[in-house]
């Protein structure tokens, strides 16, 4: 039977209209207060922003799990890296004192430091598991100082949402949101267990982020960039992740 | 709405034969059936013939099998499961590794190895081969699937309890929550007797207690354990980590649980074949007429 009643007629179109507004609502609270992901359109798109959004609407200053040092893996796996450059191995060759990390973007003072310069910054140890969107994981001590300590060395201006950061190769690149980027384990890790950060884990520097999977751990970190926004960035997904078809957040 | 369509002169009864009192609903179980009238049943699939009896202009409310909500949410879990099999066993390719507790890598032992190859290099599968690599669109699938699965076990969870649907058609009828009443059910189902005019309406003992340990046992371990493989939402909820015994032992829990659903899966379609597959597919799809059409 395809009569409608009047009445029938208007509740479903007073039902809809509350229901796109609410919508609408919904959506731009979400975009204020940071519940949206940069690859929140296409297929899969609904599922990124509810994982996102209900992340950060319940869990955004959780800390990840820590560990005894009992549990600290004796034989910890480095995942393969891309063969190093020559420009690498010249660096490598003189125990990295060339190593420059570089703070621009929206930062009151812009920056260049060395890993000297970020040695004499607070020390922090975390032991941690190192979880892969394969399924492995392992757990190890790392130390560094936080990225907050950086980020509030260099000042962050007002209206910075995203942190970019990029790897000595200028094709692996990433960005995080600002309570990720200030999130007290979000470490420029220089150590692991008691010795400087191998190279096959990140060495001389990997930003790690517990809270994530670890491919947004980037190794070899050399720039970070304050932005107030990643649509100008590569495709505008936020990091190579979702140009790859990976999520850009990887908390799960 | 029909009369209201009538008095507008917007249409007629479509079956003028179905108004004689002659005609009315002879389906059992609703209103205006006699059991003393003698009742032939047809042949297995008879229901057509009782289908244009119910096109009366004033439609007997029909019990239907199952609910429009038992409808939705079915097809909406089929629909997330399917899709977080496919993607599952995409992501499970890449590591086809499994070991217990917190830990677990290419360098420390497996508790078992799947004999299959990799879809990355990383892992020592023993073969010349490696799988094409589909972890990103798996992942996504997988998590927005699983959304989709959580969400619709919130509705029918909410509104089983509320409704009394759990207690009423999962929960064993009293009298029957009992070994000797599932051994009695399932000695039924092997010498292949009819089954009880009760279970035309609801289960019988031996469905409930699948369901119930579907339900409330095998699809809750699995949401858990796949949440105690995130790293964000362990650190929110560090206990569920510890309930599921560590990492890596709730990935692999997570597999065997993915295997004992989709055996269940398998039965569960087996049962609806054997018992009259379009019958049980009209009962879960459109609603399937009244209860009288089952099991006739």
């Amino acid at each position: 039977m395809s009569l409608i009643s009047r009445r029938r007629l208007i509740t479903t179109g007073l039902a809809t209209a509350a229901g796109a507004t609410g919508l609408g609502v919904a959506a731009k609270l979400s975009r204020k207060y940071g519940l949206v992901p940069p690859d929140c359109k296409g297929v899969y798109g609904a599922g990124e922003t509810l994982t996102y959004g209900a992340e950060r609407l319940f869990a955004r200053h959780a800390m990840a799990r820590e560990f005894p040092r009992s549990m600290i893996c004796e034989k910890p796996f480095a995942n393969e890296i891309a063969p190093p450059t020559d420009a690498f191995k010249r660096m490598q060759a003189r125990n990295f004192v060339d190593w420059r990390l570089t703070i621009d973007g929206l930062v009151e003072h812009p920056m260049t430091l060395s890993l000297a310069d970020l040695k004499t910054m607070p020390v922090h140890s975390q032991i941690t598991e190192v979880s892969c969107e394969e399924g492995w994981s392992h757990i190890a001590e790392w130390i560094g100082t936080p990225l907050s300590n950086v980020l509030n060395e260099a000042g962050l201006k007002p209206g910075v949402r995203y942190i970019y950061y990029r790897a000595v190769e200028p094709y692996l690149w990433e960005t995080i949101d600002v309570d990720e980027a200030m999130h007290p384990q979000t470490l420029l890790t220089m150590g692991m267990n008691d010795g400087d950060l191998p190279v096959g884990f990140g060495g001389p520097l990997r930003l790690r982020l517990p809270r994530q999977l670890g491919y947004k751990s980037l190794k070899f970190v050399i720039h970070i960039t304050a932005v107030d926004s990643v649509k100008n960035i590569g495709k505008g997904l936020g990091s190579i992740d979702p140009e790859a078809g990976y999520s850009w957040y990887a908390g799960i | 709405m029909q009369e209201w369509a009538i008095r507008h002169g917007r249409g007629r009864p479509r079956d003028n034969r179905a108004s004689t009192p002659a005609n009315t609903n002879h389906s059992p179980g609703t209103p205006g059936w006699n059991p003393t009238q003698t009742y032939v049943p047809g042949p297995r699939f008879s229901c057509y013939s009782l289908r244009v009896a119910t096109l009366s202009p004033v439609k007997p409310k029909i019990e239907r099998r199952h609910k429009v909500i038992v409808r939705v949410t079915h097809w909406l879990t089929v629909v997330a499961f399917l899709a977080l099999v496919v993607s599952g066993l995409e992501i499970v390719i890449s590591h086809p590794r499994f070991y217990w507790g917190e830990v677990g890598n290419v360098n420390m032992k497996p508790a078992f190895t799947l004999p299959i190859p990799a879809s990355r290099d990383t892992v020592p599968t023993g073969y010349n081969y490696q799988w094409p690599d589909q972890n990103g669109w798996s992942r996504y699938l997988h998590f927005e699937a699983a959304w989709v699965l959580v969400l619709t076990a919130l509705v029918y969870g909410v509104w089983g309890l509320v409704s009394g649907h759990f207690r009423r058609n999962i929960i064993p009828v009293r009298g029957e929550r009992n070994w000797s009443a599932v051994l009695s059910r399932m000695a039924k189902y092997l010498r292949r007797a009819p089954p009880d005019k009760r279970e035309e309406k609801s289960y019988n003992v031996l469905q409930r207690v699948t369901y119930l340990v579907v339900i409330f046992m095998l699809f809750p371990a699995i949401i858990l354990t796949g949440l105690a493989m995130s790293p964000s939402f362990v650190g929110a909820f560090p206990a569920i980590a510890l309930i599921a015994g560590g990492k890596q032992t709730a990935r692999t829990l997570h597999f065997f649980l993915t295997w004992s659903l989709i055996a269940f899966m398998i039965v569960h379609v087996a049962m609806i074949a054997i018992s009259g597959f379009w019958r049980r597919m009209r009962a879960i799809t459109i609603g399937g007429g009244s209860a009288a059409e089952e099991d006739r």
